[in-house]
């Protein structure tokens, strides 16, 4: 067995230090190590993006990194957008827009839409297409997550605008 | 799906990089983003007994555009060659092609040294930059050397780049005239079932320059030369492309697999190349 290495991560703003294999998946960590299983393993081969977290200000799919690559990374999940106390707005116009049906893609959904949202705050609908590529729905036929991202982003762009 | 163990590098400097792969041999394989190599790993088809991690060199990463020349550093991701908004204006193809490259989440880890150095003819820059006579720069133990696109393929998985050697630079020199990438796939995220990069230059009414490459259409990407020479002199009418398709189709050697059975390739090989030519030429 190759030796494990000192990995140290911050995750939803808590730092996280432990020895670890340095083949261990990222997704694995965060579920089995770290206990955060909003994540999901869909595919395991990067194409579905149920695994999808935000690492240092991009989406990635933590099923295709080791935890070696993300060694002092700052990593964020659907965990740390919100929760049942005070849901992100993206949370709550999925659940207002029916953007869910299962739920298995949601978070990896909801992580990947809030980036997308970061980066382009007012896309249209055909951005919204193009940027949610990554991410698979085997239930809902996508237009009502695609109508909940457009919600998301013009409360977003309309509570900004008040302040 | 757990891939073997290995051990773990992550060098800081390209001297470092290099020496570690001289050190360790055979045994050591280089990682970019990992989106080639860790699907490999997990079905064991790769099983390197040490990662060098290239994250934290800094000689790899950066864009440069400078004079008429790009310099692309081997770690640049498809999404820094999208948002670069210099390269896009200096070679618009690129951003068309790395547009059309996997899915977001994908190209924000994968590399364009790992797409044109793994020498799997299913990734799209190779093609990409056999098209725009691209040179690669391979850093060893013993220095650097350059080595032109349309040379460094040899086969399925195999190029000019020796084991102790490092991809770590691309340099192009800035095109002009229209271009076109366009690409036939599946679904997102999948390889071309046939792909064609053009670069065309019109002087009057007719081609005075013309670059065509092919991607997944045989073990190699295939620049195709007689497809470009014959649309030279030519006005780019219906005959003129016909004439470049059939040149390209006796270059290119698909196989079945997935994608289709031969005859279907080489037909989308033919169209899909013909919509490239109609769309490079609109814009030359």
């Amino acid at each position: 067995m190759a030796k494990k290495i000192h990995v140290t991560l911050t995750v939803n703003g808590e730092a996280q230090e432990f020895l670890a294999e340095p083949r261990e998946l990222l997704i694995h960590t965060l579920r089995e190590r770290l206990g955060i299983t909003g994540p999901h393993i869909g595919c395991e081969t990067s194409h579905c993006g149920a695994c999808t977290v935000d690492m240092n200000g991009r989406s990635v799919k933590a099923c295709t990194l080791f935890v070696a690559q993300a060694d002092g990374a700052d990593i964020t999940t659907i965990e740390g957008l919100g929760g049942p106390d005070g849901l992100h707005v993206l949370q709550r116009m999925f659940r207002e827009h029916h953007g869910l049906q299962c739920g298995y893609c949601t978070p990896g959904m909801i992580t990947r839409a809030h980036r997308l949202l970061q980066e382009n705050p007012a896309p249209t609908e055909e951005e919204v297409r193009f940027g949610m590529a990554g991410n698979l729905c085997r239930c809902t036929g996508y237009q009502n997550i695609v109508k909940a991202i457009l919600a998301a982003a013009a409360e977003m762009n309309a509570k900004e605008a008040a302040e | 799906m757990i891939p073997p163990a290995f051990e773990y590098h992550r060098p800081t400097d390209l001297a470092s990089a290099v020496g570690l792969l001289a050190q360790l041999g055979d045994e050591a394989r280089v990682i970019a983003g990992g989106h080639s190599l860790i699907p490999m790993m997990k079905l064991r088809m790769a099983e390197p007994a040490h990662l060098v991690d290239l994250q934290s060199v800094g000689e790899l990463k950066g864009i440069t555009v400078a004079g008429d020349h790009v310099q692309i550093g081997a770690m640049v991701t498809q999404s820094d060659l999208i948002t670069h908004d210099g390269l896009a204006r200096a070679i618009p193809l690129l951003r068309e092609a790395a547009l059309q490259i996997a899915d977001p989440q994908v190209r924000y880890v994968g590399t364009v040294g790992g797409n044109v150095a793994n020498g799997d003819p299913g990734n799209d820059m190779p093609g990409l930059m056999q098209c725009l006579d691209a040179h690669f720069t391979l850093t060893g133990p013993s220095g650097s050397r350059d080595v032109a696109a349309r040379d460094f393929y040899h086969g399925l998985y195999s190029t000019e780049r020796a084991d102790d050697e490092i991809l770590s630079r691309i340099t192009i020199a800035i095109p002009s005239g229209g271009y076109a990438y366009e690409k036939q796939k599946r679904k997102i995220g999948d390889y071309a079932t046939a792909a064609a990069a053009v670069l065309l230059n019109r002087r009057g009414g007719t081609v005075s320059s013309a670059s065509i490459a092919m991607t997944n259409l045989s073990d190699i990407p295939v620049w195709s030369q007689a497809a470009g020479e014959a649309l030279i002199g030519t006005d780019c009418g219906a005959e003129a492309v016909t004439a470049a398709v059939a040149a390209m189709l006796a270059d290119i050697d698909p196989q079945a697999d997935n994608r289709g059975p031969i005859a279907f390739k080489r037909h989308v090989a033919g169209v899909i190349l013909a919509r490239a030519i109609a769309r490079a030429w609109s814009r030359a």
